[in-house]
This record gives C-alpha cells, structure tokens and sequence, in this order.
C-alpha cells in the first residue's frame, strides 16, 4: 500500500531520531559501533514505525512480529529505535554499556525484554529465528519472524545451515534482512572473504531473493510488503546500505565499523542530523 | 547365606536390585532409558519437541520420532543448529530436547549453548549420548570424555549424568519438568541395571547406595556399578568398608552428601568416565577445599584420548575398572590414616 506523504516525513524524522539516540548513547558510552548502527536506522524506524505488530507496553505479547538482531554489535540502532518507540525512556539510551545497565554491549533478552534473544556471537540470529517460525508453523500462529543480519555474519558455517533448515520446512513466514554495506572490521568484506555472488548463493539454497536500497525506508517498506506476499520459502531482502549512513564524515569509511565518536565528533554529527532533519520538514 | 548387614539394608532402602548376583543383572544401555522417558514426557506435555542431528536411530530419539511426527524436526548434520533451532522453538513456549554424540553437542556447539541456552535462559534440553570411552570402537574422535568439564562451568546449566537406564529414563522426565537449560549425558554401551522403578529419584539429591565409614566412593554414570562391585570386593579382601554415593547431579552439586560423605568417612574416590580434569571429581574437590578437606582420589581418565576397542577393555585400560577403584580406595584409606607418614599421592599432571 502506498504512504501517503504525510507518513513518509513522519518516518524519515523517526529515522533521523534514532540516529540521533545512536550518536548520543555512542557518545556516552565511549566505546561501540557507529557504522552499522547508522546505515540500519532507516530499516529499524520501519520495523518499529510501521512493519512490526507489537505492543510496547507489552514486549511479550504471544502474536507479536519478532525481530531478532543477529549481528548484535549494532544493538545502538535498535535501542534508540526501542526507545523513541516508547519501550523505555529516550534517556535510558545514556546508560549503554554501563555497569548495571539493561542496554548491554551485545542485547541480552533476560535483561531488556523486546530484544526476542540474546546476540553478538554472529551468524546465530537466523538459526534462532528458524526456529521461531517452526514454532509458529507448528502452532498455526499467523505472526512473522523478521531476522536482521550483517553481509559480514554470513562467513559463518551455522547461517547456512540456518538457509538450509529454513529451506527445508518451507518457511514462508520468515523474512532476512541483510546489511550489504560492504565494510567488516578488517576491511572490505569482499578483501576479507568474498561473499559475491551473494543474491545467487540465497538463490541456490532455493530463498526468495529481493534488493533494494537500505536507506531509502519507502523502498524498504515496498521490499518488506513483496517479501510478505512469498508464499513456500523463506526471502532474504538485500538491503544495501552505506556505512555510517548520516554522519558525512563516517559515509563509506570501515574504519568506522567498531568505534565511537569523540564528543567534537559527535556534535558535528548531531549538527548534521538536525540539519538534514530541517531538510526533512522542509519538503513535507 | 549373606547375613543382613547395614549396607544391606541401605540397598533395601534405595531398592537396588541384587546387583551382586552378576547372572541375574540386565544389561541395558542408558541410551535406551533416554528413549523410553521421552516417549512419555512427550505424551505428558505436548509442547515437548525433539530435535535430531541425523542420528535419531543411536541417540533413541526415533521412538519419539514415531510417536509424535508432527513434533520430531530432523535437521541433519549441523550440531550448532541444533542448539539454535531449539533456543528460537524454547523462546515459543516448546520444550525441545536435542539429541546428538555428545562429542558433537555440546562438544561442537559449545558457544551456542553458553550464549542461547544459558546466557539467554531458554528451556532447552541436550541429550547427550556415546560419552565416555565406552563408545568402544569409533575411537577418540567419538568418545566425548571432556563434556562434564565443558558443561559445568556455563552458569544456569544443569548437569545430570544418570547410573543405569532405568535411572535415565527418570532423569529425562524430571528434566523435561524442569523450567532452564539441561544437559543430559548417557552412554552408548549396554551396563547392567542397577536401580528400580521404585528407587527414590530427585534431581540434585545423591544417592547413598551402600553404607560404609572407611571411605566413601562417590561415582557417577555407568561406572556408579563399577563402584558398588569394588565395595564388596574391598569389603571382601582388605576389611575397608566403603559408603557408594550415587552423585548422579554433577550440577547443582548435592554439597550436603559430599560433606556428609567426608566428615563420616575422612576421605573419597571419585569415578567418572571423564577427564580428571575439570570433571565430577573436581567438582567434588571444590566442595570439599572450602568445606571439610580430605584426601581425595580421582578414577577416571589422565589427561589422553580414548582410542578404539572394546568398551568394558577400554574401561579397564583407562583406569577406571573395579581394580582402578580398589587400588584407589586403598590409597585413600593410607592418606587418611596417616597423610605425612606415607607422603603426598602422586598428584594428577
């Protein structure tokens, strides 16, 4: 179904607030992710603006949409979306990687329920997400398991033994969503160990294969609401996305995968998100 | 005619069968009590699920298999997958039970079940079957003897390494009751029965099967038999009366029973068809260091690898054999009696 203009504004702005959690949490934190947790904000304000059935207020309500996290060091992204969702207050977001604090390095689900499981060990959240769908199936629940993956998690053995198990028992109620930015902590994920040709390799392990552009969240929803429509296996959407997605400074450089902006660095990002944030109210 | 003794009446109490009379004992795997108590958990609770990695026929998942189809998933070779898949049916109310060699699950899969199981507290279930060198002829590829030490260290995992079948097939319902993650281990060889549907059972309580105060042998798994034999014999040979703890919850540990073992008897041996090292008998020893010390003697395998053969020759070979235990317990009695006097053990490694 088609958004109206209205919506479209209301999500870029949801986007660019919960890159603006991500920048502040970073920047208390001192330590974390930047990159990834930037290029997936607009994915994440769909998930939690739009696509999801869920209910904050009731993070485990039985016939709830899951989203799993399989790469879990970008768990700043899904924070801020959490909490601009109304999951727990916005400030909550400054106690990221503190001691004692619910928003630890890597999500723990026994900690901060909403979060479905327990992730940054890659290449897990797919497995888990199988076996939520089964469960699903199994029980003739109509909710869906949505997966949210890196490109780099896939050089791991257990995602493609999760591709083959969801093959398998033809889980049509289970969407993956890749991360394509192209960058791991080495590198290039193409120099470090080539995925390429990525779509062809979900092709041959007989998933349903859809693209489009990660930061573009009306393409996005578009690619989301094909998915949904698969019937008999499981679809990846290929979202490409580019490092560090708003931060200028940050665009395109792996460099920036693992660390945090210092508080020069951060108040330049955040001039540039409120920036593009008039931009986004400009056009409404 | 065996008069009554109160050794005698400790193995009435517990309603052992009459495992000295060797023709009359049956002789079953452990496995197969896997197999029988999830039959039964499955028809007591039907969010029971069974998950396999391509060997349902040796772990006994297959009767599951037969009986509930519609709940027995099979995923091939792919051990971490198994632990995944199950955290992410756990995380819908299932209770999976996944059945593999233990040297593969946990032994391949071991930070998936630290991160999905027990880190994320999901209700999952491992069975873990052909541990020990009594897999026999499959070799040391084969023969987990490292999973006690591997599991017992993951805060939240529970650890029950049952005596007989009859034993396991208890374990596996008790398990299937309990809410967590549960690491079931068993074997693949037949050993004699020793326990009966009316012995008393409760997960975390150890089982005193004989009475005795010169030492106290506390075993687990299929060699708890081995135990009781050389019991009788030391009893027989040397006068030394030994208490035979069943300590079939390697976790949490029944810390009582060790104590109680330790003050009554002033030292133990322990038996385990696992390494030295980091096992039951460490276990044991953590106890018993911050508690009551004793002298203490492991039986079990000294830091090497199995190898093919036949299990009971196996057994024998790795020093866990009715003679290993006796020679043990007659170090232990020397200790207790006089530590100095006869000098340090020889220390493990």
């Amino acid at each position: 179904m088609a958004l109206s203009p209205e919506r479209v504004t209301e999500l870029k702005l949801r986007a660019n607030d919960v890159r603006q959690g991500i920048v502040r949490a970073l920047l208390s934190a001192g330590s974390g992710h930047s990159a990834g947790p930037l290029d997936m904000s607009d994915v994440f304000a769909a998930f939690y603006f739009h696509i999801l059935r869920h209910d904050q207020k009731n993070p485990d309500w039985p016939k709830r949409d899951r989203l799993l996290l399989s790469c879990g060091h970008i768990a700043p992204v899904r924070y801020s979306a959490m909490a601009y969702a109304g999951y727990f207050p916005v400030d909550e977001l400054l106690t990221l990687r503190k001691l004692g604090t619910r928003l630890q390095g890597h999500p723990e689900r026994v900690r901060l329920p909403g979060t479905e499981t327990t992730s940054g060990p890659l290449g897990e959240g797919l497995a888990q997400g199988v076996g939520m769908a089964l469960a699903a199936k199994t029980d003739g629940q109509g909710w869906r398991v949505y997966v949210v993956t890196s490109d780099a998690e896939h050089q791991c053995g257990l995602h493609w033994e999760a591709m083959l198990t969801a093959a398998k028992f033809k889980l049509d109620n289970l969407i993956c969503i890749v991360d394509r930015n192209l960058i791991q902590i080495d590198g290039s994920t193409e120099d470090v160990m080539p995925l390429e040709p990525f779509a062809d390799k979900y092709r041959a392990f007989n998933w349903e294969v859809l693209e489009c552009d990660g930061n573009d969240i009306v393409a996005f929803i578009d690619t989301i609401e094909r998915a949904q429509q698969v019937k008999g296996k499981p679809s990846v959407i290929i979202a490409h996305t580019v490092p560090g997605k708003g931060v200028s400074y940050m665009e395109g450089d792996y460099t920036w995968h693992g660390k945090p902006p210092n508080a020069e660095q951060a108040g330049e990002a955040l001039n540039e998100l409120e920036a593009e944030r008039a931009r986004i109210l400009a056009h409404a | 005619m065996r008069s009554t003794t109160p050794k005698d009446d400790v193995a009435a109490a517990m309603h052992l069968v009459d495992y000295r009379n060797v023709a009359g004992l049956k002789q079953v795997p452990t496995r197969n009590g896997f197999g029988e108590g999830l039959i039964e958990a499955g028809a007591h609770n039907s969010n029971v699920v069974g998950i396999c990695a391509d060997l349902s026929e040796s772990t006994r998942m297959e009767g599951f298999k037969k009986a509930y189809p519609d709940r027995y998933f099979e995923i091939g070779v792919s051990e971490q997958m198994l632990v995944a898949l199950a955290g992410g049916l756990a995380a819908c109310g299932k209770i999976p039970w996944i059945a593999s060699y233990a040297m593969f699950n946990p032994g391949r899969s071991w930070e998936q079940v630290r991160t999905i199981m027990a880190l994320n507290e999901t209700n999952v279930k491992i069975a873990g079957a052909h541990a020990g060198v009594s897999v026999g002829p499959d070799g040391a590829t084969h023969q987990a003897i490292e999973d006690i030490a591997i599991m017992r260290v993951i805060p939240h995992m529970l650890v029950v390494v049952p005596c007989d079948s009859v034993q396991t097939k208890k374990a596996t319902l008790a398990l299937s009751e309990m809410r967590g993650p549960t690491y079931l281990r068993f074997a693949r060889e037949k050993s004699p029965v020793v326990s009966t549907e009316a012995t008393p059972f409760e997960i975390g309580r150890a089982q005193v099967l004989r009475d005795g105060s010169d030492a106290a042998i506390v075993a687990c798994g299929i060699l708890v038999y081995n135990a009781l034999v050389a019991a009788d014999e030391l009893a027989e040979e040397d006068g030394i009366e030994c208490r035979v703890v069943n300590n079939h919850t390697i976790k949490p540990m029944d810390a009582a029973a060790i104590l109680d073992a330790a003050t009554t008897c002033g030292t133990l041996v322990t038996v385990e068809e696992h390494q030295i090292r980091g096992g039951m008998g460490s276990a044991v020893a953590e106890i018993l260091a911050s508690t009551y010390p004793v002298p203490i003697e492991f039986v079990g395998v000294d830091d090497r690898f199995g190898q093919s053969g036949d299990p009971i020759e196996l057994i024998e070979y790795y020093g866990m054999g009715t003679r290993s235990i006796k020679e043990a317990v007659r170090r232990a009695v020397k200790r207790k009696l006089g530590p100095y006097r006869e000098g340090p053990s020889e220390a493990p490694g």
